[in-house]
């Protein structure tokens, strides 16, 4: 076989289009790990404590914080290096340029501390003191009890404030109760950074968003992203698997089936923009708004289903993904032998069982497959849902012990939207870019765990009707 | 001279008929059409109980058809139309008050391809018992050992009834399928060109198997294999352009036929 393919060339491209191939395979994939380590870096990185400086200027003053990234001035005028600051209250930003030839001394003293804060952010400076009603504290023993005391919910702590120093000499009392998190970075070591990183992680994956979603954690829209997948793919599952059986099975196969075939086909490629128009008028003001004058005429007008919410949201999505399930169960179908639908009938089963039994079985990783696709496509779909339900923030979780338990009606977060909204429309954008990388880093981890979970269903039924062989 | 063109134009010997209680099964006067295209025409005959029939002919005779009519496997396919009578056992199978899975039931049938269901070898031969009724476990296990012994194959199985069908051999994979027929206990088996996809070794098993089974139940057999139809079967019908040209005793049909066309076919000279 290499000897012929060996011979000589006949074309300029014959032995060029081998690499073209592997060339474009190469690209892709470099791309794709550029974006991964992109966001893991950026992502992750956010989370670990960084090391804090403090820089002296040739003006005199003094400046603390957290150096993230340098910049060439035009025309050769040096270089600008952005400093995070934090103390939003103290001079109404958090960041500064310094151009770095100003910059007379710069180190990294351990008793800088970095607080997180709830109203104003970070703060970075020193702990002069803390005080409360009984004593005042300094030093080692201030540092202590406020590690301490912050072991406590903030409700259960003794009443006390800090007195806090910044690096130009202003003070400022900080209420012990306001602070959420405190770290003196550069006597830290690297386990014990490990640690907070851990922490830190844990609590973005498990808390709710702080600071009009600038600060804080994502789990609600973990939560309502992932219910409103499932609940898509519960309604879309049996709809596509009974029409694709429809159109397979069951129709004669003349022109129109064909023609419904087609038309299904080209459902797929609608934008989903219009089907978040669809649901909105449809699901939302026409059903919903029905409900409403049906079921819940006396709260009107503030609407209950007439509104956007997880169940219009999803019932858009499983619209939006049906096409997907419809085409990949048909083709899980046609694939199966028409011997096997003989046998089975000429053994006695009717037309259903034959279905339910053998046919039904034999099309499950074909099903599976289809809703692997819808799966990633509606995980990654924000435009729909901006219309039909969801929100920049939910005050009530879809799901908690208020009957009746779920909360279909409700409107819920979306990493996708919270993606979105924490990249444009925060007042601190320049300090939320890492929680954009974070969360965009956590909706593609999420996809990949609910399409593994699909695969593995997959692959499960598949060894179990032994055609693994 | 004269006496010769007498013999060539005989009449066609008077179709085989079988006293009642010999008959199995008998077809009357049917005709079978797909899309309004004649497929059978005006066929009649009678096959005899606990033997094996063979239905020979060339490409698209319609031996097949025949055989999916018995088993009214055309009724998947609503472009067939057909007219005349098929019988078991006295009772016409396409009237009203036929149970169409039950008829099924009592008329097996085994295909060219092997066609194992995508389950355990247990469960292929237990498909058909699990349709009828429930069976307590004890009983169900001892019909499947019975089923996979009549059909030659539970020695080679009985040690992985729970592995997978499909890795049996291609002639492992038919013997399954019918004892998977064999199961349901069947009056009559229909075989279509049962060993075309098998190899030689596989295909004497089959025969073997077809042979040792007539002492059960009434086969019929399709097949494009002269030698095979010679070896197996009792009786033989030729079938060509959907009409019935010769039927009789095997024996007669191959060292003696009385027609030319039925002889010409027989010996290769016609295909």
């Amino acid at each position: 076989m290499s000897r012929l393919f060996a011979a000589a060339p006949r074309h300029r491209l014959d032995k060029l289009w081998p690499w073209l191939c592997a060339a474009s395979v190469a690209l892709s994939l470099l791309m794709l790990s550029a974006l991964l380590t992109l966001l893991l870096v950026r992502g992750l990185g956010h989370f670990w404590p960084a090391t804090l400086e403090e820089i002296t200027l040739r003006s005199g003053s003094v400046v603390a914080g957290q150096a993230i990234r340098e910049t060439p001035l035009p025309q050769e005028a040096g270089v600008e290096r952005l400093y995070f600051k934090g103390n939003r209250d103290v001079d109404g930003v958090s960041w500064h340029w310094v151009d770095i030839d100003d910059i007379t001394s710069r180190t990294t003293p351990h008793d800088l501390i970095r607080l997180e804060r709830a109203p104003w952010g970070s703060f970075i400076g020193r702990l002069a003191a803390v005080e409360t009603d009984q004593q005042s504290l300094h030093g080692h023993e201030a540092w202590d009890y406020l590690n301490n005391a912050l072991t406590l919910p903030a409700n259960q702590r003794p009443p006390g404030q800090l007195l806090l120093v910044t690096a130009q000499g202003e003070t400022l009392r900080q209420p012990l109760d306001s602070v959420s998190q405190a770290l003196a970075p550069n006597a830290m070591s690297w386990w014990q950074k490990t640690h907070t990183w851990g922490t830190n992680v844990w609590q973005f994956l498990s808390e709710g968003p702080r600071a009009a979603n600038t600060s804080g954690g994502v789990w609600p829209a973990i939560f309502g992203t992932v219910l409103m997948v499932i609940l898509m793919s519960v309604i879309v599952t049996p709809f596509g698997v009974l029409a694709a059986i429809y159109l397979n099975e069951i129709a004669h196969q003349n022109r129109l089936t064909r023609l419904v075939r087609i038309g299904v086909r080209n459902l797929a490629g609608v934008p989903s923009i219009v089907y978040g128009v669809f649901g909105l008028g449809v699901f939302v003001y026409g059903i919903g708004g029905t409900l409403d004058s049906w079921f819940f005429s006396d709260t009107l007008p503030s609407p209950t289903f007439g509104t956007g919410g997880l169940l219009w949201a999803s019932l858009t999505l499983a619209l939006l993904t049906l096409p997907v399930v419809i085409v990949a169960t048909e083709e899980g179908l046609a694939r199966i032998p028409d011997a096997q639908r003989e046998g089975a009938v000429a053994l006695g089963a009717t037309r259903l069982e034959m279905l339910t039994r053998i046919v039904l079985p034999m099309a499950t990783p074909a099903m599976l497959t289809g809703v692997i696709l819808a799966i990633a496509r509606a995980a990654g779909e924000v435009a729909p849902l901006m219309l039909v339900g969801v929100a920049k923030l939910a005050p009530q979780m879809p799901v908690d012990g208020e009957f009746p338990y779920v909360h279909l009606e409700r409107k819920f977060m979306h990493l996708g939207y919270h993606l979105f909204d924490t990249a444009f429309h925060g007042e601190d954008v320049q300090a939320a870019m890492p929680l954009v990388y974070a969360t965009a880093l956590l909706l593609v981890v999420i996809i990949l765990v609910l399409n593994l979970t699909a695969i593995f269903l997959r692959h499960y039924f598949r060894r179990q009707r032994g055609s693994e062989c | 001279m004269l006496a010769s063109l007498d013999i060539a134009n005989a009449p066609q010997a008077p179709v085989t008929h079988f006293s009642s209680e010999h008959c199995a099964l008998s077809i009357e006067q049917f005709n079978l059409a797909y899309a309004g295209k004649s497929a059978l025409r005006n066929l009649t005959l009678s096959v005899p109980r606990h033997r094996v029939t063979a239905f020979i002919g060339p490409s698209g005779c319609g031996k097949s058809t025949l055989l999916r009519a018995i088993n009214r496997l055309h009724d998947l396919n609503e472009s067939v139309e057909h007219s005349g009578h098929i019988q078991l056992e006295g009772q016409d199978i396409y009237a009203a008050q036929m149970n169409v899975t039950e008829l099924r039931r009592r008329v097996g049938m085994v295909f060219q391809t092997p066609n194992p269901f995508p389950m355990s070898i247990y469960e292929n031969v237990a498909f058909g018992l699990r349709l009828q009724h429930r069976l307590p476990k004890r009983q169900r296990d001892d019909i499947i050992e019975w089923a996979l012994t009549s059909a030659a194959l539970w020695d080679e199985v009985k040690d992985r009834l729970h592995r997978s069908a499909w890795q049996l051999s291609g002639g492992q994979q038919q013997r399954l399928v019918i004892a998977r027929t064999l199961a349901v206990q069947p009056d009559v088996l229909l075989l279509d060109e049962p060993a075309s996809a098998l190899d030689p070794i596989s295909t004497l098993k089959i025969e073997e198997l077809i042979r040792n089974l007539k002492s059960q139940l009434t086969l019929i057999l399709v097949t494009h294999n002269m030698q095979q139809a010679a070896r197996v079967s009792d009786y033989t019908a030729f079938l060509h352009n959907g009409e019935l040209v010769e039927y009789g005793p095997t024996d007669q049909v191959f060292t003696n036929p009385h027609l030319q066309r039925t002889e010409n076919y027989i010996t290769g000279r016609m295909t």
